[in-house]
């Protein structure tokens, strides 16, 4: 009896701990916060008021959040873009294995393993209006200079831009290992098969790497929808809320109004759309993706 | 059908390696020439040549009498089916087939009737919309041949096509592929380490060892008249025997010329004798059998003699016990010659 017991629950024994962790710091969080939405709470009063879901229905008329949700997928299409179309460019430059193709990997890499605050600093520095290296190269063009981050056109734009120079590594470094992985007979084969450039590209190179596209829209995705950092040492969500991101508003809601509630219904709202964007891409792709 | 000329081609690797040094090649219109080496030889190499895929480090490339050196593997007119035969995966079996006639801009029509033409004459027609990955080896190397059919090429290039596969399939796609050769009447240029594939199938065989031409003639040329020891030894199965004159000489009752160094015979030319007999101009030996082994109609012996061990080969039913004691001859007429640089002595 008790060796039967053992035999079964061994492998139960083995993953509780790792079950432990997943429970404590995922299901339980997100629990939670679901049950804070709906009520009404400051964090530091004992009392919640229940109010069902009044969080939800201001939310819904909510102008401040809908110019929110706005920016976020402004961000997130054009950085998951700039990441993904610009790292495919990197890496079918690199994919010749030359010694300055590898040295130029490591130097395009790099953004990305320094830390984002030092990045964004490196950045605000660059991109100040009046002392900034960018505004000096505008300038010895005879362009006038631009407030890169202090204008309501520009602050996006620059933000997804400092966003898709710290990220576009990782995708080319991955994107690079996809495209050596395609044998290159197949690039003879096509050769013979008269095919041009933009055939072999097309027809051969993408559908090869798509399951590498597919990880890559979905992470960026993910990662992008979730931008915080960025934008709290950069910009914090101004000028004119024009780069308030969802995750920006939560901290905001949250951590300086203390408004816990309604902060935990865009943290409810947000992970539905996150889910809904995941089967969305799974079904939209998955017949254009190619497994071997 | 064309004709293929590699004239004075070098190829260096990385310019150091050189792989094939000045090498004079015709390839006949309309034959079936069989490239055949040890690994290592050049023999892909110079396929890759005359596909396009490498270019010539000297040299000039003739195809129909145009020099191609600078053409573009697309624009040759040719068709190259690959050992690993190269389907693009992500493709259906049509749209593999398809995709040469899509690029040379063939109209839709044209291609339908092209594609179930094609795919007919391999067998292939029930399995038009699978992905390579869902079929067997056999299969994939008809898609490869398809896809190289369907093109109508003047030349069909072949990587070590059926070493893939196994033995009985083999076999089988041997057979096919000389149908295929004296239907299209194009000009196949095949490329095998397999001296049995390369025997079986050729009409032109192009013997190499180490980017140089050892002999290129007809199989039955190549096997009757080894031009040199390289040749003698590749060629033919179990490999030919080959001693030095002077360890033979006392059992030897046969007149040789003078500059002969290395005297060889098939294994299936060394002969049994019968007690007593004494045969004359020939070379005879008697040792004790060592290993039998039995092919079905013949049986190849081992047999260890004072100068060494001999293989040979007999057709008859009656065996020979291992550790039993035979008298081999081998006849004046069956033996090959060569020189003391391994060339074939001609008489």
């Amino acid at each position: 009896m008790k060796k039967k017991f053992l035999s079964i629950g061994k492998p139960y024994l083995l993953i509780a701990p790792a079950m432990a962790a997943f429970l404590l710091f995922s299901i339980y969080p997100v629990m939670s916060m679901v049950q804070l939405s709906l009520f009404d709470w400051n964090m530091i009063s004992p009392e919640k008021d229940f109010i069902g879901l009044a969080n939800y229905q201001k939310l819904f008329y909510d102008e401040d959040f809908r110019q929110t949700l706005l920016n976020t997928a402004v961000f997130t299409v054009f950085s998951v873009l700039g990441d993904i179309g610009l790292g495919l460019l990197i890496a079918l430059y690199l994919k010749k294995n030359t010694l300055v193709n590898r040295i130029m990997q490591s130097v395009i890499f790099a953004p990305y393993i320094i830390s984002l605050a030092s990045i964004s600093l490196l950045w605000m520095w660059l991109m100040n209006p009046d002392y900034g290296l960018l505004n000096a190269a505008l300038e010895a063009l005879h362009i006038p200079g631009i407030n890169w981050l202090g204008s309501p056109q520009y602050a996006m734009l620059s933000v997804i831009l400092i966003c898709v120079w710290k990220s576009v590594g990782y995708d080319a470094m991955i994107l690079l290992a996809a495209l050596q992985s395609v044998p290159e007979n197949l690039y003879e084969a096509a050769a013979l098969d008269r095919a041009s450039w933009w055939r072999k590209l097309t027809k051969v190179t993408l559908p090869m790497i798509s399951p590498t596209l597919f990880f890559l829209t979905i992470v960026e995705t993910i990662a992008s929808f979730n931008v915080f950092e960025t934008i709290q040492i950069l910009t914090r969500g101004g000028p004119q809320n024009s780069t308030d991101t969802i995750v920006f508003s939560l901290y905001q809601y949250g951590f300086k109004f203390y408004r816990i509630g309604y902060a935990s219904t865009i943290g409810v709202v947000l992970m539905i759309i996150m889910t809904l964007f995941t089967i969305v891409y799974f079904v939209l792709l998955s017949k254009r993706v190619h497994y071997q | 059908m064309s004709e293929i000329v590699l004239k004075d081609v070098t190829k260096t690797y990385d310019k150091r390696n050189t792989v094939i040094q000045n090498l004079d090649l015709r390839i006949e219109d309309g034959s079936f020439t069989v490239l055949v080496g040890p690994s290592g030889c050049g023999k892909s190499t110079i396929l890759r040549m005359i596909a396009g895929l490498e270019p010539l480090t000297a040299g000039e490339m003739l195809i129909d009498g145009k020099v191609v050196n600078e053409v573009k593997p697309g624009d040759r007119d040719i068709a190259m089916v690959f050992q690993n035969y190269a389907l693009y995966p992500t493709m259906t079996v049509k749209g593999n087939i398809e995709f040469g006639l899509i690029n040379n801009k063939i109209p839709k029509k044209e291609r339908e009737h092209r594609i179930t033409e094609i795919c007919e004459t391999v067998g292939l027609a029930e399995y038009l919309d699978r992905k390579p990955a869902q079929l067997s080896g056999g299969q994939r190397q008809r898609v490869a041949l398809a896809r190289a059919m369907v093109k109508n090429p003047k030349v069909f290039l072949m990587d070590e096509p059926l070493s893939n596969l196994d033995a009985k399939l083999r076999g089988q796609m041997r057979s096919e592929l000389i149908d295929l050769h004296r239907k299209l009447s194009a000009t196949f240029v095949y490329v095998t380490h397999d001296q049995t594939e390369a025997m079986s199938m050729a009409t032109n065989v192009v013997l190499l060892d180490r980017g140089v031409i050892q002999q290129a003639d007809t199989p039955f040329e190549v096997y009757q008249k080894p031009a040199n020891v390289f040749t003698a030894q590749f060629i033919g199965s179990p490999t030919m025997n080959l001693f030095c004159r002077k360890d033979v000489a006392p059992y030897l009752t046969a007149q040789l010329p003078e500059k002969v160094h290395k005297i060889g015979f098939r294994p299936s030319r060394a002969l049994p004798v019968a007690d007593g007999e004494q045969p004359q101009n020939s070379l005879t030996v008697s040792g004790k059998v060592l290993t039998r082994e039995l092919m079905g109609s013949e049986i190849i012996y081992r047999l260890l003699s004072p100068f060494g061990i001999i293989t040979f080969k007999t057709f008859n039913e009656e065996e020979l016990a291992p550790d039993s004691s035979v008298t081999l001859s081998i006849d004046r007429h069956s033996m090959h010659l060569f020189d003391s640089d391994g060339q074939r002595v001609e008489e």
